[in-house]
């Protein structure tokens, strides 16, 4: 049996399947946070270094894993936009962005935050943190050009170029950054690189990067319902839905 | 066909001089407000000075990145470009190769006499001019990418050092870190070729990308 | 032969037209027609293969007009001269001509700007030139294009009704050696010996 995935692609389909899903994935995101968060901040044990304050690596690190994984998710549903010609996918892309950035932009703060007490200045430049920001700086570009770009085919296409070039660049930075660290001997403590993991760290960093993932996926489906709606204004499906809702 | 466009926008910009001197005015005029700002203490001096150089090389040749295809798409030859039956990836190549002749090479060229002015070792000054020589090609052919993405749109000067500055990081490490390393004792070689594996990794790639980016927004 | 089959073409939000089909033999002339902002530049584009047609394709000799062996068999004059103002007629009718995969001689080259009738503005650079005589350096190439297709956007515009009876009766030679052409203009063609075939975008 095959399933027709395409059927799923196409704009009628799509906009009220997630509809459906989004309040899902957000009260699945709901339930994940509070047994994470819980987790994090009465189950996990003091750490013997750095006491209470390294709690914060609850929400640095499942932050930092989803900046980078939604960076090379969206450089995958551009390219499939690209490739395919499929609308779909590259909505989908710039749906995830902005939530890219958003995690990119947290994982910093919170970085910041981490590091004061540990290391008494709010910026180090080591190179996760250096990379995160120039992640974030990818992010911001991709953004800046597709809402620069008044035609919606042109920014899909330049977007998708965009994003794969900064994906093919993401592992050449990460490296570069990594060398120059070594090279001018900077920082040596590495934010996840946290002594000796208890089973119940791990597990409450997991659980917290679950409930990261089915926000971003309600985000994402949301935004790209939006998109998709601007889009096709004009088409017979996009007419009811406004009308329903007016 | 190489030979072709290059010989042509040589000849453009030796008829446009001035936009040539302006790219290498700004890069010995950024590098040397830094002892103004940082104080005319030369143990620092020499310790800033690659990066100083290397940044003020990666903005000199993004100003200059504007004019790459902006004069061929508002008169119409770049829909002639794109309508040759050569590869267009080509013409591309032959458009940043003469970019960079006429403003990363003059760089280059002009570095070693302002790592002077912040007082590097001859030797010092050698690998400057040598990191310059493998990457300036480098920002030229990342840069033409950018180029390409925010042709014609409005705001493109500043949209494009967004999106071409975080992909210059690499060149900048390698590049300013090759001076450095000789200068704590270290061989640059490592980075120099890395420096050099980065400019044919960008040249096989870079064309090409630039040549798809320039047929998308030329629609 | 060049065939075009329900093509639609969009602009934005916008259609200019759809399900437009029309084929163009050998010898055939084939004038685009219609007021400011109808499609006539977004359809010649499209035939090029400048930009891709939303729906619909086009055709050349029987496979897709597309890819360096199309090209080679194309002319296109766009909306834009392509002439650049800092390089001299001749220089640019070179480096035009070069570009198109057809180099010229210098004796081929001069011979060509003296029948368009630049014949001593040759060395000058084309921003002392008015704006007919830019046209005319553009059109040039249509003195010395071997392409069998051409596309021309508003070849007659600017131009003196003596530079006008040149180009048209180019276009009639043209034709007679089995050529093809699509035109835009504005302007009444009187092509020797030729009834264009019409298309009306609205």
């Amino acid at each position: 049996m095959s399933i027709n995935w395409f059927k799923y692609a196409s704009p009628a389909t799509f906009y009220p399947l997630a509809g459906k899903l989004i309040p899902l994935f957000y009260a699945l995101a709901a339930i994940l946070t509070v047994v994470g968060l819980y987790i994090s901040f009465f189950v996990a044990p003091t750490d013997a270094t750095q006491g209470e304050a390294y709690r914060i690596i609850f929400i640095h690190v499942p932050a930092a894993w989803m900046s980078m994984f939604i960076y090379l998710l969206m450089a995958m549903w551009a390219g499939l936009g690209l490739v395919l010609n499929t609308r779909l996918s590259s909505i989908m892309a710039q749906a995830l962005a902005p939530t890219g950035a958003m995690f990119t932009f947290v994982a910093l703060i919170t970085g910041a935050f981490w590091g004061k007490p540990t290391w008494g200045t709010w910026w180090e430049w080591d190179a996760r943190m250096t990379s995160e920001l120039i992640l974030l700086f990818l992010y911001i570009g991709y953004m800046s050009l597709t809402a620069a770009i008044d035609d919606v085919r042109r920014a899909d296409k330049a977007g998708a170029i965009l994003a794969l070039v900064g994906a093919v660049n993401v592992p050449i930075i990460y490296f570069s950054v990594k060398w120059w660290n070594t090279l001018h001997q900077g920082a040596s403590v590495s934010l996840t690189r946290a002594p000796s993991m208890a089973k119940t760290m791990l597990l409450g960093m997991l659980i917290m990067a679950l409930a990261a993932w089915m926000y971003s996926i309600a985000v994402a489906l949301s935004r790209a319902r939006l998109l998709m709606l601007e889009r096709e204004k004009s088409t017979a499906w996009a007419q009811e839905v406004l009308e329903q809702k007016s | 066909m190489l030979t072709t466009i290059i010989r042509r926008d040589l000849l453009l910009a030796y008829r446009r001089r001035s936009d040539v001197l302006t790219t290498l005015f700004f890069f010995v005029i950024v590098v040397s407000l830094f002892p103004l700002g940082v104080g005319p203490e030369m143990k620092t001096l020499r310790l800033i000075a690659p990066g100083v150089v290397w940044v003020a090389a990666l903005l000199a040749s993004m100003l200059s990145l504007n004019r790459l295809f902006a004069a061929d798409y508002q008169d119409g030859t770049l829909e002639q470009m794109l309508l040759a039956p050569q590869p267009l990836a080509l013409i591309v190549l032959g458009k940043i190769v003469a970019h960079w002749l006429v403003s990363g090479l003059p760089l280059a060229l002009m570095a070693p006499v302002l790592g002077m002015q912040f007082d590097l070792p001859p030797a010092a000054l050698g690998i400057l001019f040598l990191a310059l020589l493998l990457g300036t090609p480098i920002l030229s052919l990342i840069g033409a990418i950018g180029a390409a993405l925010t042709l014609g749109l409005r705001g493109g000067g500043v949209l494009l050092s967004l999106l071409v500055l975080p992909l210059y990081i690499p060149a900048l490490i390698f590049g300013a870190g090759a001076v450095e390393a000789y200068s704590a004792g270290l061989s640059p070689e490592g980075h120099l070729s890395l420096l050099g594996a980065l400019l044919i990794l960008t040249g096989l790639a870079a064309p090409w990308v630039t040549a798809f980016a320039l047929r998308i927004a030329m629609e | 032969m060049l065939e075009a089959a329900h093509l639609t073409c969009q602009r934005g939000e916008r259609s200019l037209f759809t399900n437009l089909s029309f084929t163009l033999g050998a010898g055939e002339l084939l004038q685009v027609a219609g007021p400011n902002g109808s499609g006539k530049t977004s359809l010649l584009k499209l035939l090029c293969g400048l930009s891709p047609p939303v729906a619909g394709e086009i055709r050349w000799q029987g496979a897709p007009a597309r890819g360096e062996d199309f090209r080679r068999q194309l002319f296109y004059l766009g909306h834009q001269h392509a002439v650049k103002e800092e390089l001299s007629a001749l220089e640019n009718l070179h480096i035009s001509a070069e570009l198109a995969g057809e180099p010229l001689t210098d004796v081929e080259a001069l011979d060509a700007l003296a029948r368009i009738g630049l014949a001593g503005r040759e060395h000058l650079p084309a921003k002392v030139l008015s704006q007919g005589q830019k046209r005319r350096v553009a059109l040039a190439r249509l003195l010395v294009s071997k392409a069998p297709l051409w596309i021309l956007d508003e070849p007659l515009t600017a131009l003196d009704v003596a530079a006008v009876d040149l180009i048209q009766s180019r276009l009639a030679e043209h034709l007679a050696n089995q050529g093809m052409v699509v035109l835009t203009t504005h302007q009444a063609l009187q092509v020797p010996g030729v009834t264009p075939c019409r298309i009306e975008l609205d």
